[in-house]
């Protein structure tokens, strides 16, 4: 187990290098100077021009540019915004309210997953079932910002039982609307995971000795069915989680949630280098440890999996 | 069978079913089926699949030839007169906030969607298949290098890296752009697929065989690998123009995509949704119409994997 946990972290060095440097020269090569954008119509004076660039470090190479942008990752400071926040501190403000977000988000998809994956496994091919299966279609297919924009306008607008949008001050409570659009598009995925894993364990030897002995189907299904299939769920919810944290970008810009997505969107289209590579470097390591932990859960949950 | 007597883990037929089996064989020999002609027979028995196809159909009608849909020429001018009316003759979906035909611009945006769906697809597909095949099947440092660059582009979300990629060809933002921009981030999922198959087919005694007959582990691998892992790779493929289609309207969306000038489904939605209060319906169609193509080529793609897969066919 530790020898397996250690060489998935050595995986990740090569990883979290090659994302970094990726985005790195990516954002490197986009067009415009930054510098000469902080002034706009006034031009700001050679000399000063020349003492912004050395201390952000732009009049040097590409490969040197990077290099300094490692080593300050690696004494924990990821840069400096260029409106002069550190970027510490805007993931510091932002990150929570993500974090938030997608715990509300995934509470919701597992619930629904859960209780709507049972039912319709219980009555496999009856119209509950049936019904399910369509609407679960449904939402595989509607992108997340029509999702988003239909519940904003009926949910928000039309019935007024959220606010339509978020907003800089936010508790639990606000995030509600948001949450359930998140967790109602991936639903979908661990609905169908979780119907399949309750048909499989039906069929179970274990489950036809549960029977035989005697024990009712209210003692079967909640005990020895669904926790058994719960594995590929919250394997998926998990997964998710760091999909979440990540990649809430399109659901944080229209219900205006000031999370990490929307602030990473916004540092994209003012071409704030730094801010996009720090952000897009936290991603990567959440994302990686995330699927680790996930990789790892496996062998906590289901007994036969063991990593040697 | 429950009078037999049966062996923990391990179960000897009995003499009369052996029998059975060779009658079995008998009939069936009649006519083997391969593996595709089992799926197409499957398939085509399924009307959810010839409803997908329509759907399909219909919607690349309207990309090669817009004009049988709707009389109004692309790019129409916009007459703020028109401002949230109504359907009227010629108009059957009435008109956008800024007095747009909604209807036109829907049949004139399903070539967009269509073509960097596509684009996206071939580019992820085409890299897909390449470095998975590739890695399964030489394995050793080569499959240790690519399955290390296929997780680092695994790793980073690929709306995310599209976004950077589309703010960085700011000036070139047309079709093959973006749909570089979006197949060139999705391709490592689809390497993973191509790599499990090919690692299987690497197995199968025709590799041995025709190693034996003297082709080149190259040969071997173009002319009887490649061509026996394609089955999970044109699942993958169908699914993924979905979701390319998805990526070009978020994208077109967030802003980042095809310019606001050019007719798509995503700038269509993203331009409805300051009107979102007053003209809802200039969301709604668009967002109907994206919905129904994603809908057709999610549901394409599951039945071909359905089809595709023996032990699934059974279970139905």
């Amino acid at each position: 187990m530790f020898s397996y946990i250690l060489k998935r972290l050595l995986q990740v060095i090569p990883v979290f290098f090659g994302a970094t440097l990726l985005i790195y020269f990516m954002v490197f090569a986009m067009p415009g100077d930054p510098i000469a954008a902080l002034f706009g119509d006034k031009p700001p004076s050679p000399q000063l021009l020349a003492e912004l660039r050395s201390q952000y470090h732009l009049d040097e190479p590409f490969i040197v540019q990077y290099f300094y942008y490692i080593v300050g990752i690696f004494q924990g400071n990821m840069g400096v915004t260029y409106s002069g926040q550190s970027v510490n501190d805007v993931l510091a403000r932002t990150l929570p309210v993500t974090a938030r977000l997608a715990i509300m988000a995934i509470a919701i998809e597992f619930t629904l997953a859960i209780i709507i994956g049972t039912i319709s496994a219980l009555r496999k091919g009856k119209l509950f079932d049936n019904t399910a299966l369509v609407i679960t279609l449904i939402f595989v297919a509607v992108p997340i910002f029509v999702l988003a924009f239909v519940a904003q306008y009926f949910l928000a607008i039309q019935l007024g039982w959220f606010k339509p949008t978020v907003g800089a001050q936010n508790d639990w409570n606000d995030l509600w609307l948001p949450a359930l659009v998140l967790g109602v598009s991936l639903y979908a995925t661990s609905m169908r995971l979780m119907r399949g894993s309750v048909i499989d364990t039906l069929n179970q030897d274990w489950v036809r000795t549960a029977y035989s002995k005697g024990l009712s189907r209210n003692r079967v299904v909640p005990v020895h069915a669904l926790r058994n299939s719960l594995i590929p769920v919250i394997t998926n919810s998990a997964t998710n989680f760091g999909v979440l944290l990540v990649g809430a970008t399109v659901t944080e810009a229209i219900f205006n949630v000031p999370g990490v997505g929307n602030t990473l969107f916004r540092a994209t289209q003012a071409h704030e280098g730094p801010t996009v590579v720090s952000f897009v470097t936290v991603f990567v390591i959440i994302y990686v440890m995330v699927n680790l932990f996930v990789d790892l859960l496996y062998g906590l949950l289901d007994p036969r999996i063991r990593y040697v | 069978m429950s009078d037999q007597p049966r062996a923990a883990g391990h179960f000897v037929a009995p003499i009369k079913d052996a029998v059975v089996a060779v009658d079995a064989v008998k009939v069936s020999s009649a006519k083997p089926r391969s593996l595709w002609s089992e799926a197409w027979h499957d398939l085509r028995k399924r009307p959810t699949f010839w409803l997908a196809l329509l759907i399909l159909f219909v919607v690349l009608l309207m990309a090669v030839w817009p004009t049988l849909f709707t009389q109004t020429p692309p790019n129409d001018e916009c007459f703020l007169a028109n401002s949230n009316a109504g359907p009227t003759e010629g108009h059957p979906l009435g008109f956008t906030f800024q007095g747009c035909d909604i209807w036109a611009r829907i049949v004139w945006g399903a070539r967009t969607s269509l073509v960097v769906g596509l684009l996206a697809t071939i580019i992820g597909s085409t890299l897909g298949l390449i470095m998975g095949a590739l890695a399964g099947f030489y394995g050793g440092w080569l499959d240790g290098l690519l399955s290390r660059v296929g997780d680092i582009f695994f790793a980073i979300p690929y709306i995310l890296a599209a976004v950077v990629v589309m703010t960085v060809f700011s000036q070139y933002r047309t079709p093959l752009t973006l749909a570089f921009a979006i197949g060139g981030f999705a391709w490592a999922s689809t390497a993973r697929v191509v790599r499990a198959e090919v690692l299987r087919v690497r197995q199968s005694d025709f590799v041995t065989a025709s190693r034996a007959l003297g082709l080149t582990r190259f040969q071997t691998l173009i002319t009887h690998v490649v061509p026996n892992s394609i089955g999970p790779l044109i699942v993958i493929s169908t699914l993924s123009l979905a979701a390319a289609i998805v990526a070009e309207a978020t994208l077109s969306f967030l802003g980042v995509g095809l310019g606001s000038n050019v007719m798509s489904w995503g700038n269509d939605i993203s331009q409805a949704q300051s009107s979102l209060r007053v003209a809802p319906q200039a969301l709604i169609y668009p967002s109907i119409a994206l919905t129904v193509t994603v809908l057709a080529f999610i549901i394409l793609g599951e039945l071909i994997r359905d089809a595709l897969d023996p032990r699934a066919r059974a279970n139905r």
